[in-house]
C-alpha cells in the first residue's frame, strides 16, 4: 500500500508570495477545553450544498449522528460534533438555514460504528462507510473548492501539512501527539486513490520529513502561499480540465483516522486564537463548531475598541460574530482590531510608516522582520484597476491573476477555461486582495466566477 | 480631532438621500484627499497593504519633481542666455516659473474639472490618475504654447482620449500623451520647427532655439553641445524633457519604490541602445550617424520612457509583455528619428503606436500560456 519502493522527495522553491508577519502569534502551549455549551454547523461552510434537515428542532443527536443530508446528493451526511438537543436553527434570506445550533447534553454520546480494517477494505466500500458516516464533507475538491463529488475518480489527493498564511498555526505541533492516528488516515486515502496521495510539507519540519518518509511528500520552501494546498498540486501536478483532485486538511486526516480506528467520530481542532489584540495567543483544543465564547473567554483581549473575530486566517477566513461557533474547516480564530478610523493624510508617501507594503512607499519596510500591528483599515479606497505586476508579484503559479480576474467579471467561460480558472481557488487570491492598491475584491470575483462556471457547465 | 468634526458636520447634505448626494464623488475627493477613509475591509482579506491609488499618484509626482524643477530653471536659463546680458539663476528661476506655472494651473483647472464633471455624472470616486497627467501634459510642451491651447488639449485627453473609453484604467492611450499628439497636429506651428522650444526665440532675432535633433534632421552639426550639457539638461526642448540627469532620479524613485516598471524603462534603453548602435554602424545622415549613447540622452526619450512608457494602464501588462514592449518603443523611436525627418522627435509617437500594439503583445503572451495549458492535456492523454 505504502509507496516505499518509489520513495522519493521532491523539493519545490516557491519565489513569489509574501509572508506576512503580524504581532500576537501563538505560542506552542495546547490547552484542553471541556465541552461547552453549544455546538453549531455553519451552512456557509459546506458551500453549494443545499441542505435537507433530517431533525427538527428539540430533537436529540448523538454525536456521529446526522443531522442533514445534500438535496444534490442524498448519500452526503452531515452529522453532529456533540450529543444534545438541537437548540434552533438559524435562517437568513429566503429561509436560507444558516446555522443549526446544538445544545450538549454534556454525556457526549456517540454513535459506536465498528472499527474498518483497511486490508480488507474497498474504495466504494470506504467511500460509502465516510459518507455514511458524515467524514466525507472533509474531504473537498478542485477545481470549485467545494466538496468532493463523491461520483467522479480523483487523480489525486493532496494535503498540505503547513500553514504558511498569517498567524497560521503549526501543524507539526499539532499532531505530534496523534501522528500514528494521521497515518492511519493517510492510508485510508490511499485506499481512495492509490499511490497518489501527496503530502506538502515545510523544509524545516524535520518531525514530518522523518514521519512521514514512506509517503510521497514534497518539500516546499518560500513564502506564503507556499502552503496553500492549491500552489502545493499546481507544482506538483496541475488540474487540467476534465480532472478533479481531492483535499485534506490535516486535522481531518486524523479524524478520519480516528474514524478508521475507533468506528467514532471524534471532530477534535486544534485552535490557534492568535491577533494583535489577543494578549495571550495559544493552542485550544476542543471541537469543531464549538462555541467562540468557550475559547475567547479563555484569553486576555485588548479592550478599548471594536475587534473582529475571523474564522481561518486574516486573508482567506471569513468574519464571525463574538457570538459566533467555530467554522467547520478551521484551525485558526484570528482577532483584529477594527480599523474605522480616519488617517488624516494618510496617503502621502513616507507619512504613515507603521502599516507595512509590497512597495516602498513608506519607511515600514526597515522592519518587515518585527512582527506589525495590523488592523481591518482598508487603507484607502476603491478605484478601477490601474497598476499592474503586483499581482503577478504575489502569486506563485503559471496562471495570469489579472487576466484572469477580468475574464471572471466578464463572465467569459471559454476564456476562464484557458486561463487556468480550475487550478484556482479563492484562498489563493488573498494576498492579491491584500495588495491590491486599487483594493480589488478577488477572492470575491474569483467565487463568484467559479459558481458561475459550476452552474453553467454541471 | 477638530477638523474630523466639521467634515462630518459638512459631510450631511452630501449623504445618501440628501439634498447634495449627487455631489458626493466631489465632496469625497475632497474628503479622502484630508483623510484616508475609516472604512474596513467587507469581504476578502480582512488586513490590506498601505498602498492605495493615491499614494501611487503621489509618488509618480515626487518623482516628476526633479524634472519639473530643472525645468522651469532651464526654461528661464535659455530665454536669458539668448539675450546675452549677464542673469543669475534665480532670474532664470523667476522667468521660468513666470511661463510653466500658468500652464500647469490651466492643465490643472480645466482637467480636474472634467474629472469632477465625469465622476458626479457616473456617480463614481474622482481617481487620482489626473493628479500625474495634469502635471505631465505641461512638461511635455514646448513653452511658448498660448494657455488656451494648453486647456484645450487636456480637454481633448480627458474627454476623447480617456472619459471616451469608460475613464480611469480604460483608456487605450496615454491620456498626457494624448494631449501632447492633439497639440502637435492642431496648432504644429506651435508644436514643432526651430523657434518653439526657447521661451520668446521668435522675438529675439538672430537666435535660433533648434533642439539638437532638430538640427541633425535638417542636416547641421549640434557641436555647440557637449555631452554633459545633453546629460545635465541645459539645451532646448519641450519644458521637463531636456535633464536626462533629472530624469534618472526620477526612474530611481519609480524603481525603487516599485511604483514604475523597471522592465520597461531597461528594455526601452536596451532598444534604442541597440537600433541606434546599428544606424551608427550604417551611417547614411547627420541622424544615423550621431553616437548612439547620445540618442538616449537627447529629446524626450529618457522623459518618455521614463514616465509615459511606463504609464500601467496603456502599457503592456504582463511581465514578458513589458520586455517586449519596452524594447519596441525603444526601437521605434530611433527608427522615427532617422528615417522620418518631418518628425526629428519619435520618442511620442513610438509611444503613442505602442500603446495600441500593447493588448495585442499581451494577447500572444497569453496566448503562450494557453498553448502551454493545452499542451498538458495532450500530454496526459499520451501517457494515459
Amino acid at each position: 500500500m505504502r509507496r516505499v519502493e518509489l520513495f522519493m522527495t521532491k523539493d519545490i522553491r516557491i519565489r513569489k508570495g509574501l509572508s506576512i508577519n503580524i504581532k500576537g502569534s501563538a505560542i506552542k502551549k495546547i490547552e484542553k477545553i471541556p465541552l461547552a455549551k453549544s455546538y453549531a454547523l455553519n451552512l456557509q461552510d459546506f458551500h453549494l450544498v443545499m441542505p435537507k434537515l433530517t431533525k427538527k428542532v428539540d430533537d436529540f443527536v448523538k454525536r456521529g449522528e446526522s443531522l442533514f443530508y445534500s438535496k444534490t446528493n442524498e448519500e452526503l451526511v452531515f452529522v453532529s460534533p456533540v450529543s444534545g438537543k438541537i437548540r434552533d436553527t438559524i435562517r437568513g434570506d429566503r429561509r436560507k438555514i444558516l446555522n443549526i445550533i446544538i445544545e450538549s447534553d454534556g454525556k457526549d454520546d456517540f454513535v459506536k460504528n465498528k472499527p474498518i480494517n483497511l486490508k480488507k477494505s474497498s474504495a466504494e466500500g470506504l467511500k460509502s462507510k465516510l459518507l455514511s458516516c458524515g467524514l466525507w464533507p472533509f474531504i473537498k475538491q478542485r477545481p470549485f473548492d467545494i466538496i468532493a463529488d463523491p461520483n467522479l475518480n480523483p487523480k489525486s489527493i493532496h494535503v498540505s501539512c503547513f500553514d504558511s498564511a498569517p498567524l497560521g498555526v503549526d501543524f507539526e505541533f499539532i499532531l505530534k501527539d496523534n501522528i500514528d492516528v494521521f497515518k492511519i488516515g493517510l492510508d485510508a486515502l490511499e485506499i481512495l486513490c492509490p499511490n497518489n496521495v501527496n503530502l506538502g510539507i515545510k523544509k524545516c519540519q524535520s518531525f514530518f520529513s522523518e514521519e512521514l518518509s514512506n509517503y510521497n511528500t514534497t518539500v516546499f520552501d518560500g513564502p506564503h502561499p507556499s502552503g496553500n494546498v492549491g500552489v502545493q498540486i499546481h507544482h506538483i501536478n496541475p488540474i487540467n480540465s476534465g480532472e478533479v483532485v481531492w483535499v485534506v486538511k490535516p486535522e481531518d486526516v486524523v479524524t478520519i483516522g480516528n474514524f478508521v480506528k475507533n468506528g467514532e467520530y471524534i471532530p477534535e481542532r486544534t485552535v490557534a486564537i492568535s491577533g494583535p489584540p489577543v494578549e495571550n495567543p495559544m493552542y485550544l483544543k476542543t471541537r469543531l463548531g464549538v462555541e467562540l465564547k468557550s475559547l475567547t473567554k479563555k484569553v486576555k483581549l485588548s479592550k478599548g475598541y471594536s475587534l473582529r473575530f475571523i474564522n481561518g486566517d486574516v486573508l482567506s477566513g471569513h468574519k464571525v460574530s463574538p457570538d459566533g461557533f467555530l467554522g467547520y474547516y478551521n484551525n485558526n480564530v484570528s482577532v483584529l482590531k477594527e480599523g474605522n478610523e480616519y488617517k488624516l493624510f494618510g496617503w502621502i508617501p513616507f507619512i504613515n510608516n507603521k502599516v507595512p507594503s509590497i512597495y516602498k512607499t513608506s519607511f515600514s519596510w526597515l522592519t518587515n522582520s518585527k512582527a506589525k500591528e495590523y488592523d481591518t483599515n482598508l487603507n484607502g479606497e476603491e478605484r478601477a484597476f490601474v497598476a499592474t505586476g503586483e499581482m503577478e508579484s504575489v502569486f506563485p503559479m503559471d496562471v495570469f491573476p489579472m487576466q484572469l480576474i477580468k475574464e471572471c467579471l466578464i463572465g467569459d467561460i471559454e476564456k476562464m477555461e484557458k486561463l487556468g480558472i480550475y487550478e484556482v481557488s479563492p484562498e489563493d487570491f488573498g494576498l492579491i486582495d491584500y495588495s491590491s492598491s486599487s483594493k480589488i475584491e478577488a477572492q470575491t470575483i474569483i467565487r463568484d466566477g467559479l459558481d458561475y462556471l459550476y452552474k453553467e457547465t454541471q | 480631532m477638530k477638523i474630523r468634526k466639521t467634515l462630518d458636520n459638512l459631510k450631511k447634505p452630501f449623504e445618501k438621500g440628501q439634498k447634495l448626494e449627487k455631489l458626493y464623488p466631489a465632496f469625497d475627493a475632497f474628503e479622502t484627499f484630508l483623510f484616508v477613509p475609516n472604512h474596513t475591509s467587507k469581504t476578502g482579506a480582512h488586513i490590506r497593504d498601505a498602498i492605495d491609488l493615491k499614494r501611487v499618484m503621489i509618488t509618480v509626482i515626487i518623482a516628476l519633481l526633479p524634472a519639473l524643477f530643472y525645468g522651469i530653471y532651464n526654461t528661464g536659463y535659455q530665454y536669458l542666455i539668448q539675450t546675452s546680458e549677464a542673469f543669475t539663476t534665480l532670474d532664470a528661476i523667476i522667468h521660468g516659473s513666470y511661463k510653466i506655472i500658468p500652464m500647469i494651473a490651466v492643465s490643472y483647472i480645466v482637467g480636474l474639472s472634467l474629472e469632477f464633471l465625469f465622476a458626479i455624472l457616473r456617480g463614481h470616486q474622482v481617481n487620482e490618475g489626473y493628479l500625474v497627467t495634469g502635471l505631465l501634459i505641461p512638461m511635455i510642451m514646448p513653452v511658448d504654447i498660448p494657455l488656451w491651447m494648453v486647456g484645450a488639449s487636456v480637454a481633448f485627453a480627458v474627454v476623447i482620449g480617456k472619459e471616451a473609453f469608460g475613464g480611469t484604467g480604460m483608456n487605450i492611450l496615454n491620456p498626457a500623451l494624448t494631449a501632447r499628439a492633439f497639440a502637435f497636429f492642431a496648432y504644429p506651428t506651435y508644436m514643432s520647427g526651430n523657434q518653439v522650444w526657447v521661451s520668446e526665440a521668435s522675438n529675439v532675432d538672430g537666435v535660433s532655439g533648434e533642439t539638437i535633433l532638430g538640427m541633425l534632421a535638417a542636416g547641421n552639426s549640434p557641436e555647440q553641445f557637449g555631452i554633459m550639457e545633453m546629460f545635465i539638461g541645459s539645451i532646448p526642448g519641450s519644458i521637463a524633457e531636456t535633464s536626462t540627469l533629472m530624469v534618472l532620479i526620477g526612474a530611481f524613485i519609480l524603481i525603487y519604490t516599485g511604483v514604475g516598471s523597471w522592465r520597461i524603462m531597461l528594455g526601452g534603453v536596451i532598444g534604442a541602445a541597440i537600433t541606434g548602435y546599428l544606424f551608427n554602424l550604417w551611417g547614411a545622415n547627420a541622424l544615423m550617424s550621431f553616437n548612439w549613447m547620445s540618442h538616449l540622452i537627447v529629446g524626450g526619450f529618457a522623459f518618455g520612457i521614463v514616465f509615459m512608457a511606463t504609464d500601467p494602464v496603456s502599457a503592456a501588462q504582463t511581465m514578458k509583455g513589458k520586455w517586449i514592449y519596452g524594447i519596441l518603443v525603444g526601437v521605434l523611436c530611433i527608427l522615427i528619428r532617422v528615417f522620418n525627418p518631418a518628425y526629428p522627435e519619435g520618442v511620442m509617437l513610438a509611444i503613442l503606436l505602442m500603446n495600441v500594439f500593447a493588448p495585442t503583445i499581451d494577447h500572444y503572451v497569453l496566448e503562450s500560456n494557453i498553448k502551454k495549458r493545452e499542451q498538458r492535456v495532450k500530454n496526459q492523454l499520451k501517457t494515459a
